[in-house]
């Protein structure tokens, strides 16, 4: 946000920030259609040009995969938009996916040098419009297609073929392993996701709202990644249907585990299993996954109350208290221990729940959940304040005595985080794990302790971002890449 | 797609699939489940599994038609896919030489208790099997389980065929003869009870076991959606610790469940299954419960 002051110092910059065309709130939350609409081209142009094309273009260091957005802003103003998309996708194979859900403003937008004065380029709105541009028109070009079938017009990359027509196995189908198998294919490798649930995607088909994220752009953008050689195996539960050791044993020359975190917690609270109670991954696994926004057009069912709490300050609880409010609550309840300040979920998260009528209950913790006859009745808070910095940097939160007091809800989200699940990982031997039960793996490569496997993402760094995971998938391709290549571990 | 390559109708209601699954059967073992959905639109349930053939590639379900998905189910014939089955899922039962096992199923239940009786009676051990069911007409394989049970009984709650009355009431009869007998041939040291069935009827039988201090396992069969640890649809308290049927079970020691909890659980969605059902008769044009009687669609 730009205070007074800043705004009559940033008089100089004669164009400001292209604000994004929304849905407005009242709208919205009778429907699960994408709230943010997109820049027109009109749009994009005139904010691209805001770019000052820095010599020194500090954004790039803040972008995990390293897109030239210098170059793709620059193409923008040239309305070359697909070489922009060409330039985007040579770093990063899902940017229709990036392009909404990327924190921007803690990485590119944050060190792009308008953001001193002003506010920054809006990068992450620009890599959209051109991943959009290309997708609603629905030209997944073959040219880029690659796999040793095809004609490669380099003829490097033909050798490169012949050497690495080897078969990787990519474990999870989420923005690490999607980004891991597409960069490998585009080495010439034949390579394979192997996806324990029915849609590909991961969290995002799974965890992220349908407002945030449609899932026709996910389709969209997973049939891209299978157009370069890619191959998905749905329904495949790794560590039941098969082990990494079988994996290894029948042909795949290395393994990337990219599983994600998908251990919910609980606070371990009385009442927690009352009906009504829900952990934040199965509230959006019924909603995004399965449709139950839909119900009874599909057959899941989820809880339509008129009273929720959802419990965390993180974008998973947003996205709970935005899809509650959706499915017709209408008192969403955001239940909080610390303030606003601490929240770790995005702004534009928290702005977008406010507008939406997401009620904030601050510096409070539940101590209890009570039900009657099986179903949640009310929700029992203390109050908190903040004492001295904890290990996060974050001033601790300390419940106040004689604080308590009841909050009447008919259902509940719990949306405090998740850990490592141990489905794959107990089953994998010789693969290390830390004391928390995240795999231990170099945060260059990815190398795990056992030999030809590799991993990236939340299981790894526990729960973060999309695209940090999408950084770890591609550092491990390169180093899959030179481990197939060498042999050497 | 996977492939119905067989159906058998077992009772009214309830059916037995052969579905092509190789890759699971291969891996699955007595105890584990799957989970399915019918279609595009379907809900996820998980499913026990009734048997495995890993050279045939084949796995069987037996279902009984009770709400939308299972009524869908059983409209499938021979030839058919199922869109979706995913396994094998949850633990695999403890499989050992214990000596004598009363084997116990309710229902539909008698379908996973098969597997596992198969498998202790391959371990070398004594299996008295009680199966149950609400009528003779109901009663599902009965023979099957007689040829790997060394004692074998039949009840029916309404006494058509066999013991008139459930199967925790036979069990509670063998365990208090065997209790009475001075006869040491013919006390019956049990020294394991399996009981699938109906959340009552496993409660039921926990009961009668808690007494003689048997350690009673059961197969919990609570809501679920991934399967795989992911949402914790499927918690229950087992010994008061909370834990995820799909991943911790779906077998436990059946004298620390919270079987009050469970069966609560079990009718989260009682109001959705039954607008889902009431719809999909609606579009059928007909009543399930008719069709059960007699009717066809």
């Amino acid at each position: 946000m730009v205070s007074e002051k800043s705004n009559k110092r940033t008089k100089k910059v004669k164009i400001r920030r292209t604000s994004m065309p929304e849905q407005n709130p009242e709208e919205r939350i009778k429907n699960f259609k994408e709230v943010a609409l997109g820049y027109t081209e009109e749009d994009a142009v005139k904010e691209s040009t805001r770019c000052l094309q820095c010599k020194n273009p500090r954004c790039i260091e803040g972008c995990p995969v390293d897109i030239d957005i210098k170059s793709f802003i620059d193409l923008i103003s040239k309305k070359e938009f697909d070489k922009a998309l060409d330039k985007i996708r040579e770093k990063n194979s899902l940017p229709a996916i990036c392009g909404r859900v990327c924190p921007q403003e803690d990485q590119c937008e944050k060190k792009c040098i308008l953001a001193v004065k002003d506010k920054p380029v809006a990068i992450g709105r620009l890599e959209r419009f051109v991943a959009d541009r290309k997708l609603s028109k629905n030209s997944i070009t073959g040219n880029e297609s690659s796999g040793c079938s095809e004609n490669n017009n380099s003829k490097s990359k033909e050798l490169d073929c012949k050497s690495s027509n080897k078969k990787i196995a990519i474990i999870g189908s989420g923005p690490a392993g999607l980004t891991c198998a597409g960069e490998l294919a585009k080495k010439g490798y034949k390579v394979t996701i192997f996806e324990a649930l029915h849609k590909t995607g991961g969290v995002l088909v799974y965890g992220i709202p349908e407002f945030r994220l449609p899932k026709k752009i996910l389709e969209k953008e997973v049939k891209f990644v299978e157009s370069l050689g890619v191959e998905i195996k749905l329904n495949m539960v790794i560590g039941k249907v098969l082990t990494i050791d079988d994996m290894l044993n029948n042909g795949y020359s290395s393994v990337f585990i990219g599983t994600g975190a998908g251990l919910p917690y609980f606070m371990n609270i009385p009442g927690e299993n009352l009906n009504g109670v829900y952990s934040a991954n199965e509230y959006l696994t019924r909603s995004n996954l399965m449709k139950a926004y839909l119900f009874p057009e599909y057959d899941t069912p989820i809880a339509r109350v008129r009273d929720i709490a959802v419990v965390g300050g993180g974008n998973v609880a947003m996205d709970s208290a935005r899809t509650a409010k959706r499915l017709g609550a209408k008192n969403v309840y955001l239940i909080y221990r610390r303030s606003e300040v601490e929240m770790p979920a995005r702004n534009e998260e928290i702005e977008h729940a406010k507008q939406e009528g997401i009620e904030f209950i601050l510096l409070t913790n539940p101590v209890e959940i009570v039900g009657s006859e099986g179903w949640v009745k009310k929700i029992k808070c203390v109050k908190m304040k903040l004492g001295e910095p904890d290990e996060s940097g974050r001033r601790r939160p300390m419940p106040i005595n004689g604080s308590e007091h009841d909050i009447d809800i008919e259902a509940v989200v719990m949306a405090i985080g998740q850990g490592p699940n141990p489905l794959l990982t107990s089953t994998a031997s010789g693969l290390k794990l830390t004391r928390r039960g995240y795999i231990e793996a170099d945060t260059q490569t990815g190398k795990t302790s056992k030999k030809g496997v590799f991993a990236g993402g939340d299981i790894v760094t526990g729960a973060a971002t999309v695209i940090l995971a999408m950084g770890a998938g591609k550092s491990a391709a390169e180093a899959i890449d030179k481990y197939v290549k060498t042999g050497i571990w | 797609m996977y492939k119905i390559v067989g159906k058998i109708k077992l009772a009214e209601g309830i059916d037995r699939f052969e579905i092509e699954a190789p890759l699971i059967a291969k891996k699955a073992k007595a105890g584990q489940f799957v989970v399915i959905r019918v279609n595009e639109y379907g809900e996820r349930i998980p499913l026990t599994i009734a048997d495995y053939d890993s050279s045939q590639g084949i796995i069987s379900l037996v279902t009984m038609s009770i709400g939308k998905t299972t009524y869908m189910l059983s409209k499938l014939k021979r030839g058919d896919s199922i869109r979706d089955v995913v396994g094998p899922l949850g633990k695999q039962s403890e499989i050992e030489r214990f000596g004598k096992v009363i084997c116990v199923g309710g229902g539909v239940g008698i379908a996973p208790v098969m597997p596992i009786a198969k498998s202790l009676k391959n371990t070398r051990n004594y299996i008295i099997s009680i199966i149950g069911a609400k009528n003779k007409a109901s009663l599902i394989l009965a023979d099957e389980m007689k040829e790997i049970s060394d004692e074998f009984y039949i009840c029916s709650d309404d006494g058509s065929i066999g013991f008139h009355g459930f199967v925790s009431e036979k069990l509670n009869e063998l365990l208090e003869d065997s209790e009475k007998s001075s006869d040491s041939d013919l006390r019956k040291d049990i020294n394991r009870v399996i009981a699938i069935g109906p959340a009552p009827m496993m409660s039921a039988v926990c009961s009668v076991t808690k007494p003689y201090s048997i350690k009673t396992i059961v197969s919990l069969n609570s809501i679920m959606v991934d399967g795989t640890g992911m949402c914790g649809a499927c918690r229950v308290e087992v010994g008061g610790e909370t834990k995820f049927v799909c991943v911790n079970g779906p077998e436990f020691d059946g004298h620390k469940v919270n079987f009050n909890l469970l069966m609560l659980r079990q009718k989260m969605y009682l109001n959705e299954e039954k607008k889902a059902l009431d719809l999909y008769e609606e579009k059928c044009g007909c009543k399930m419960l008719e069709q059960k009687n007699g009717k066809t669609c």
